[in-house]
């Protein structure tokens, strides 16, 4: 019964996006209101709410591990903890399509119930984008990938969920993805929605920068915890093997970080109209790309995925059909939207278009990677393109971009002269090359992460400027958001560039007991032992590691094997210090009884993952301000228009 | 400067920019078509020592050796027909590397002719294969059972 109810409130929701975009198209062609037109924010919020009703409903089989529904019993098994039941009803392709719907359903509502700001024709425009783009994907779940579908017989029991998805953290790394995603899809509409009735004006950028913000700050919490996923999990003591999989949540950021910065032009300058559109088209589009090349099984990647060609060709004709349509209206428009306020190639605006232009072509350069080998295998000709590729194509235009934000952040909007912000300038660039000069001199360090550890430092020092002589109390929040985001680049620039140069690593065989050294660290192999967890067994090793003649700390890295699915995993073992991470992974036996262990000494290797939490902590501090000054503004508003009235009543 | 020219050549600088970035891409990846290697192609053309590539093939059988300090391994990646390259790896193998499997190692060929590998890319888990060694199972499968039904003749 609860598998009907969930389908049933699904189909519902698929007709109201229906009558959304219908409703939507009339409004638009007819001049004056319709009708039809008062639907659309009704039927926005409650489409929000059926399908929540219908995932409310798939994490309640899950729950329940109702075994006559197909998707719960290829899935789950009744004995899991209860988490990973839950947890379960989003780990596999139906249910985090249905994720996606939901999350973008719920979107459309909230934009539907709060949203004021815009004039109401852009509203209704960007609401009738929405239930266009929801109609896709709820046409997919219903006609390709029902996760209501029940099962002819009832399974006797469940066939468990993949062991590598059994972590709590990965476990919600796909829906802070998908959050991230699905927040682009509402800028897309507000761009759609935009173009739709030419109203591009700051407003618009106003009320779709928190969007931007929020889905910005989920695929950066997604793209650091992806990472350090792949760093203690995979055992290669690696943070970013530019996978495909990596690549198709980093194109979203890198277009989401350039959509931020212009949209923050447009809300506060007016400027930069169509390309803001432009991005908001961009953006969207790259997480389509990322969902079609994670799903559609186009490419293997060391993340293992359900794959299936004809749920790719499905996503590839949305993507087709969104992408294609959108630049169309965008081509057909874009020069109908009128000029914004002009400003001078020295200012915070000139900043901001150099950033713009810089993530774009990194992007490109990333997506071209990233595709190069399907476009080669049609030739049959088989290419990998790995980091000899990405690290220094993509330096070319990293290392400038990181530059120029050394200084975008002091200049003053529309016009203003280097020579103001000559101390800052100064100061900035004798730390860059002090730091060039002790680094070169220090030890060798090659060309990138040199330049890394130089610009990490400077970076890191010009974020805080803007700070310098204000009131600390008195910052707006949203500047704060900037520093702090800024400051957390430094930080992960500074780790991912001492990783590289400094890292030390030992390669040893060694017997039950023989001691052997990594960096400043002393390690003692005290045994190597079986051991078995509830569906894996394992060899653990057990390790005493002295800091630099301190105390040992114990550490126990496994070479784990599964049998449900067979899959075996490394489990590093790590300790975390201050100044870095001693990594661990155990390997195998040699005929003489020695073991083989691999040890690595990472000086700041975890700066990369705080300062990637610092960026996202940036997005939210930012995010927060923006709306506090909204509810703010309207509360002024409100009082304005109240007095207005007394006063008329007065007179 | 009128609004328009300005627009007009903020438009030109990210054109030229973003289809600068696309050839320079374009360039780097011509490259890279020679980054991935068969044991054949690596024999007939080799790549500049100390060049970073993939050599990619089967772990020849029995072919599989491990030097004194116990992790430095030496192995034979053989490929379609007869070539073979002989590879040095020192560290931990992936579990799933044994002989008569697939293989990509990543490293550099060294002035002697061997290749000296500082990663090696194995099968992952049951779904996961290198890209490059997909159907080369197949192939490798009709080889072994060829040279394993000589002896029934």
């Amino acid at each position: 019964m609860i598998a009907e109810l969930g389908l049933a409130a699904l189909w519902l929701a698929a007709a109201l996006a229906a009558l959304q975009l219908v409703a939507g198209f009339l409004a638009a062609r007819a001049d004056g209101e319709t009708e039809l037109a008062a639907l659309i924010r009704p039927a926005a919020v409650v489409q929000g709410a059926l399908a929540a009703v219908a995932f409310a409903m798939l994490i309640w089989l899950f729950a329940i591990t109702d075994l006559s529904v197909k998707l719960v019993a290829a899935n789950s098994h009744s004995m899991k903890p209860l988490v990973f039941k839950i947890a379960g009803a989003w780990g596999n392709h139906e249910g985090s399509m249905l994720l996606w719907v939901t999350v973008m359903a719920l979107a459309g509502a909230l934009i539907a119930l709060v949203e004021r700001r815009l004039p109401e024709r852009t509203m209704q425009a960007t609401l009738a984008a929405q239930g266009v783009v929801s109609l896709g994907f709820y046409a997919f779940l219903l006609f390709s990938s029902n996760p209501f579908e029940r099962l002819p017989i009832p399974a006797a029991e469940g066939q468990g969920l993949n062991p590598l998805l059994q972590d709590l953290g990965l476990a919600f790394h796909p829906p802070t993805l998908y959050l991230g995603y699905v927040g682009l899809s509402v800028a897309f509409s507000f761009a759609v929605g935009a173009l739709i009735t030419r109203q591009v004006t700051s407003e618009f950028a106003r009320a779709m920068r928190p969007w931007v913000l929020g889905a910005w700050v989920f695929l950066t919490i997604g793209i650091t915890a992806g990472s350090y996923w792949a760093y203690y999990e995979l055992g290669w003591g690696g943070w970013w093997f530019w996978d495909p999989v990596e690549n198709a949540s980093l194109m979203p950021w890198l277009a989401a970080t350039a959509l931020l910065h212009s949209a923050s032009v447009l809300a506060s300058r007016d400027a930069l109209r169509t390309w803001t559109i432009m991005l908001g088209v961009v953006a969207f589009s790259m997480s389509m790309v990322g969902t079609f090349l994670v799903r559609s099984g186009i490419l293997t990647s060391v993340h293992a995925f359900a794959v299936d060609p004809e749920r790719g060709s499905f996503i590839l004709a949305l993507l087709a059909l969104y992408i294609g349509g959108a630049l169309l209206l965008f081509a057909l428009r874009a020069s109908t939207i009128s000029e914004g306020e002009r400003f001078t190639v020295a200012s915070r605006e000139g900043a901001l278009v150099f950033n713009n232009v810089m993530l774009s072509a990194i992007l490109a350069i990333v997506l071209l990677g990233t595709l190069y080998p399907l476009v080669t295998e049609a030739f049959d000709v088989r290419v990998s393109v790995g980091p000899p590729y990405f690290n220094p194509v993509g330096a070319i235009f990293a290392v400038p971009m990181l530059v120029v934000m050394t200084v975008g952040p002091l200049l003053r909007w529309r016009q203003d002269r280097l020579e103001r912000v000559r101390n800052e300038v100064a100061l900035v660039a004798a730390l860059m090359l002090a730091a060039l000069v002790l680094f070169s001199l220090l030890a060798s360090v090659s060309l990138l992460p040199l330049l890394g550890l130089a610009l990490g430092i400077g970076v890191g020092v010009a974020s805080i400027l803007p700070l310098r002589g204000r009131k600390l109390t008195r910052v707006p929040l949203a500047t704060w958001g900037m520093v702090v985001a800024h400051f957390g680049i430094a930080v992960a620039l500074l780790g991912m560039a001492s990783e590289s140069a400094f890292s030390t690593e030992r390669l040893a065989a060694v017997q039950v007991g023989e001691a052997t050294t990594v960096g400043p660290w002393a390690i003692t192999l005290e045994g190597v032992e079986p051991v078995a967890g509830p569906n894996w067994t394992a060899l653990e090793g057990r390790i005493a590691a002295r800091y630099d003649g301190g105390e040992p700390t114990v550490i126990d890295p496994q070479a784990r094997s599964f049998w449900a699915p067979p899959q075996q995993t490394t489990e590093s073992a790590l300790i975390t210090r201050w100044n870095g991470q001693l990594y661990a992974v155990v390997g195998d036996q040699a005929t003489d009884g020695r073991w083989q262990l691999r040890l690595w000494w990472k000086p700041f290797v975890t700066l990369i993952w705080y300062g990637g939490l610092l960026v996202a902590l940036g997005g939210v501090l930012a995010l927060v301000g923006r709306v506090l000054s909204d509810l703010k503004r309207r509360h002024v508003v409100k009082r304005m228009a109240e007095r207005r009235k007394e006063q008329e009543a007065l007179s | 400067m009128k609004a328009k020219h300005q627009r007009l050549v903020l438009v030109t600088l990210a054109l030229v920019a973003i289809i600068g970035a696309g050839l320079l891409a374009v360039y780097a990846l011509r490259n890279q078509a020679s980054y991935f290697y068969l044991p054949e192609q690596m024999l007939a053309d080799p790549p500049q020592p100390g060049q970073a590539v993939r050599l990619g093939g089967m772990v020849e059988v029995g072919s599989l050796k491990t030097d004194p300090d116990g992790v430095t391994m030496h192995f034979m990646v053989t490929g379609k027909d007869d070539s073979r390259v002989p590879v040095r790896f020192s560290g931990i193998a992936p579990d799933l590397f044994v002989e008569g499997s697939g293989v990509v190692a990543e490293g550099k060929l060294g002035a002697d002719g061997t290749f000296v590998a500082d990663n090696l890319l194995a099968k992952h888990d049951e779904n996961y294969v290198p890209r490059e060694l997909e159907g080369m199972n197949e192939h490798q499968a009709a080889k072994m059972a060829e040279e394993t039904t000589v002896g029934l003749k």
